[in-house]
């Protein structure tokens, strides 16, 4: 019965995505969490675009992710672009940055490939520190103050918790809804034929490294949205977005939710950041229970928590 | 760069091969630890710490260094196995991602409970007294201890390829390794085989974790940091491959101790730039089986 | 082997740490225990690094604090309006940091916000707070933070700044040492502003810079610079790095030799760095710091500020970013009382120009910039004494003149 219902969400997305958006800021303490959920949620869906779809492990999405961020930052703090600008330049940016280090990291494979994507995110990372004038260094980039969003003539105040929280809310649930038609799409289906049988896809005449580029530039496209929404929701962007620790961070999320579900990952994303939130409010040694349910899940949970509830069938 | 002597710099290059001995017992454990049981530990960093602070619990209790230099590998072989047993061994068979999961909340679980027993500040730890000196070595003065840090990884090194080479167990983990099957159809119990392996692997994380808190103190922490190390060393060595943990480890440490003569601020890049580099070159690494994992 | 006096304070750390886990969480109650009065309290929001490499220093922020919160409610609050500490773990993360800050602004309502210990999240915070209009008391150095744009009228900071560390440390040293100079510093603002600051008071006195060298934060093994520096041997080598790093340098130059040939200057000498590193490892080094306890034989209120410490700790004495945390608050809260107020521009108006004796002697904000004008210790290590943290010898006072500081044109607050 339940899993039926799990199994008729994992169908009827928007409906579920909608309902969930409008309870999540009610349901936690705090709406800047919640706020937070979103854009992790988002950044770990986008991962899981190459990971769970296409069964690449990337280790530097922090790249993706940081980039995004530092161009919308930059757009807005620097150039004076208005808010929607910087956000769409987050997106390119995320997928320029995906597209050069997709293009070297598919000529590797397995944990090989997880390295290359390490090693190039530390370059990058290198990069935005040294380059302190620009980008803040360590102190990270400060400032990058929006108040007000002008949408359609109406204007809001994006200092209302509230507010920021549903209108971060529509733009993810647009980006949600472009992913889900990506995944309809044949570029879906292929992306899923490399991943059961590469040599039957090569066979079909696919060219397998294109397919694995092109899921990395359109992951570093959300993941780039990803971070631009973070520049806009914290008004900072600290270079530890560009750090290894979020590259780990999502890896964590995704596989906690589910790897290759379309909600798992966001599941992932909600788990982690109230876990370790709230338990951190309790006490100093949040990292000891944190740990021990991420054993447990792997342990009980093999698919993830969503992916597991989503296949339970009675006996 | 003004000053540049040949003597100064046969020093840089022989202060990096001391520093790639502490790479090099790293990233052999974690090549053990990969190469036969395909378990990316991310918990090694973790088992790193444990030691340097049952080193220090072992001096705290009066004992003196030469005790835990073996007190430390037992205990943390034991912890290691303790660990295989109850947790890594019910994830074989499900590829890399699950131990992965599991040895990252391993390693929350095992620094917060050396956060709780010993405290957040970390503590002091000495040199012994009698490799507290520098010493001569023909191209400058060099700390006695660090000759002593590479004495100890060769033997240990020695050890292990006795053991692995010249023992009936050695045998058998290399055919394991191979081809866990058969090995199973002759009547070898694998199980106890794995478990051996892992605490081997974490025995040797925690002795280098014990020969690094004369060098730098002990602090919880210690392992997050050299965890991203170890493994660019077992990379980009090759996983599984012992000899490419020992040529890697040496290599990194080298370009480490350049890096820090001539481009100082880009020692944390450097390693992950050679690491790109040997990876793109050869996807394999060093000594690596080419197509492993995937 | 490690002496006698290292290896009982070695036992005393893991007594320690056994009663940690016995107490288990330190300020479990204090997001949860309102007190409910009849006015609702005065909130203030902590954030620091609880867990990570600084949770030492981070706690004993929030044990400073809780001693002022709690002086603040016995002597009557503000006209019996009682105050609250709201701590958050920042876990030394920016992002983090600005969302615990949001958090404390817009669910908990407080009324001010004190913390913080590095400085990326002081940063972060700050531009928090100034978008929100909510003061926010800095307790960790930073330059910018006084300085144009990350300056706003909502902006304090209770700690010294690097430029004004580095000057009264530098003044110092020069005078003591000689003028070859070598710097190690680590490769991020506040090491950038330590060696500016130092070099300012070298070009006045004709010093010769013979290397910088800058290295990542996060360095565990410096053995590869102590060829090259030995070979250099400056008369004063200023290590502008912090905490663990310092630490880790420091045991490593011992190790070297490069100690014997070379005076080591560090502009922060941490106390905590010093208990964690032994008294072998430190042998010979000097530095500055905010507060040292020793200075309470001289300094009337740093002997009341110890004395409370040591009563409601459990004979502990404060260390020198903890007392950050007492001074922090109080005089946020203070201002608060002078004001009769706890709106933000009151508050702010009563401390800019404040002046007060806490705990180390006089201080004042100045009104530019809201920089707290004050005196810097230059301290060297000694051996271990008595308590645990009797560690330092107090060489010198520099008393706190608006000469160390940048003046408000320079920081571009004109």
């Amino acid at each position: 019965m339940i899993a039926a219902l799990f199994r008729r969400a994992e169908r009827d997305r928007a409906l579920l995505a909608a309902l969930f958006l409008l309870v999540l800021p009610f349901a936690l303490p705090f709406r800047a969490t919640a706020v937070n959920v979103l854009i992790d949620g988002l950044f770990a869906v986008g991962f899981n675009l190459v990971y769970g779809y296409l069964g690449l492990l990337s280790f530097g999405h922090a790249a993706l992710f940081g980039v995004g961020a530092y161009a919308t930052g930059l757009a807005l703090l620097r150039a004076g672009i208005p808010w929607y600008g910087g956000l769409l330049l987050g997106l390119l940016a995320g997928a320029v940055i995906a597209a050069i280090i997709g293009l070297l990291a598919t000529r590797t494979r397995g944990i090989y490939f997880a390295m290359v994507t390490l090693a190039l995110a530390e370059c990058v990372y290198y990069v935005a520190y040294q380059a302190s004038g620009i980008t803040g260094g360590e102190n990270g980039l400060r400032g990058i103050v929006v108040a007000k969003i002008d949408l359609f003539g109406i204007t809001l105040d994006f200092v209302d918790p509230l507010t920021r929280y549903f209108l971060i809310a529509a733009i993810v649930a647009l980006a949600l809804a472009a992913l889900s038609r990506i995944l309809a799409s044949p570029f879906g289906a292929v992306m899923e034929m490399v991943r059961e049988n590469e040599a039957r896809a090569r066979a079909a005449g696919v060219d397998v490294r294109a397919v694995r580029v092109l899921a990395f530039v359109l992951s570093g496209a959300f993941s780039g949205l990803a971070g631009g929404l973070q520049a806009l929701h914290l008004a900072i962007v600290p270079i530890e977005t560009l750090d290894y620790g979020t590259s780990g961070m999502v890896v964590m999320m995704c596989l906690l939710g589910g790897a290759g579900t379309f909600f798992g990952p966001f599941v992932g994303a909600l788990v982690y950041l109230v876990l370790q939130n709230l338990v951190a409010l309790i006490s100093s040694h949040w990292q000891l229970p944190v740990g021990v349910v991420f054993m447990a899940c792997v342990l009980f949970f093999p698919r993830g928590l969503w992916g597991q509830i989503a296949r339970w069938r009675p006996a | 760069m003004a000053g540049l002597s040949l003597d100064l710099l046969a020093l840089q290059i022989f202060t990096g091969l001391a520093l790639g001995a502490v790479y090099v017992l790293l990233a052999t454990g974690m090549s053990l630890i990969f190469g036969m049981l395909t378990v990316v530990n991310f918990a090694h960093g973790a088992f790193f710490a444990l030691g340097a602070y049952v080193g220090a619990l072992v001096l705290a209790m009066g004992g003196n260094f030469w005790l835990a230099l073996f007190c430390v590998p037992v205990a943390t072989g034991i912890a290691g196995m303790a660990v295989e047993w109850g947790l890594v061994r019910h994830l074989y068979g499900r590829g890399i991602d699950d131990p992965l999961l599991l040895t990252f909340g391993l390693s929350y679980v095992l620094v917060e409970m050396i956060r709780i027993v010993a405290g957040t500040q970390g503590l002091p730890f000495d040199t012994p007294d009698a490799l507290a000196k520098a010493v001569d070595i023909g191209i400058g003065y060099f700390p006695l201890y660090r000759l002593f840090v590479i004495a100890v990884t060769a033997a240990i090194l020695l050890a292990l390829w006795l053991f692995l080479e010249r023992t009936r167990i050695g045998l058998i983990i290399r055919a394991g390794a191979r081809d866990p099957e058969i090995m199973r159809v002759l009547g070898v119990d694998t199980g106890r085989i794995w478990r051996l392996v892992f605490g081997l692997g974490t025995a040797i994380a925690g002795l280098a974790g014990l020969l690094a808190a004369p060098l730098q103190g002990v602090s919880p922490e210690m392992g997050n940091a050299i965890l991203a190390d170890a493994f660019v060393v077992t990379v980009v060595g090759g996983m599984g491959s012992l000899a490419g943990a020992i040529v890697a480890g040496l290599v990194v440490g080298v370009i480490v101790s350049l890096t820090a003569l001539f481009a100082p601020e880009a020692g944390d890049v450097a390693i992950f730039a050679l690491m790109a580099v040997v990876l793109l070159i050869r996807p394999q690494g060093f000594f690596g089986r080419a197509g492993l994992m995937s | 082997m490690p002496d006698r006096t290292d290896r009982r304070i070695g036992r005393r750390g893991w007594l320690r740490g056994a009663a940690a886990l016995a107490a288990g969480a330190p300020f479990a109650s204090a997001p949860f225990a309102t007190l409910r009065a009849e006015e609702p309290p005065i909130r203030v929001g902590f954030p620091v690094p609880v867990t990570g490499p600084y949770a030492t220093e981070a706690a004993d922020q929030v044990r400073a604090a809780q001693l002022a919160i709690a002086e603040f409610n016995e002597s009557g609050g503000m006209g019996g309006r009682r105050a609250e500490l709201l701590v958050r773990d920042d876990k030394l993360d920016p992002g983090e940091a600005a969302t615990r800050a949001i958090e404390l602004i817009e669910k908990d309502r407080v009324d001010f916000i004190v913390g913080s210990l590095s400085a990326s999240v002081q940063l972060a915070v700050n531009t928090v707070t100034k978008q929100r209009g909510i003061l926010y008391n800095s307790i960790s150095q930073s330059d910018q933070i006084v300085s144009s744009p990350d300056w706003g009228p909502t902006s304090f900071h209770e700690a010294m700044t690097p430029h004004m560390t580095a000057t009264a440390v530098g003044r110092y040293a020069f005078g003591k040492f000689g003028k070859r100079i070598a710097y190690v510093a680590a490769d991020y603002a506040y090491g950038h502003e330590m060696v500016a600051g130092f070099r300012a008071v070298g070009a006045g006195i004709g010093a010769e810079e013979l290397a910088e060298i800058k290295m990542p934060i996060g360095t565990r093994d410096f053995s590869p610079l102590m060829p090259r520096l030995e070979a250099l041997r400056p008369d004063i080598l200023f290590l502008c790095n912090f905490g663990r790093d310092q630490q880790v340098f420091v045991k490593q130059a011992q190790e070297s030799g490069l100690k014997r040939m070379t005076h080591i200057v560090a502009p922060i000498l941490l106390q905590t760095a010093r208990i964690a590193g032994g008294a072998q490892a430190f042998e010979g080094v000097l530095g500055g710091t905010s507060y040292y306890w020793g200075i309470e034989r001289d300094v009337a209120s740093a002997k009341a500020f110890n004395d409370r410490f040591r009563k409601a700790y459990d004979g502990r004495l404060p260390s020198d970013y903890g007392a950050l945390g007492y001074s922090g608050v109080r005089s946020v809260l203070s201002a608060a009382v002078k004001a009769g107020s706890t709106a933000t521009e009151k508050v702010a108006s009563a401390l800019a120009g404040m002046k007060y004796d806490f705990y180390k002697g006089p201080q004042y904000y100045r009104a530019c910039d809201h920089q707290s004008v004050q005196s810097v210790f230059i301290i060297e290590s000694k051996a271990n004494g008595r308590v645990p943290e009797d560690v330092f010898n107090v060489l010198e006072t520099v008393p706190g003149q608006e000469d160390l500081l940048k003046t408000c044109a320079q920081e571009g607050l004109g």
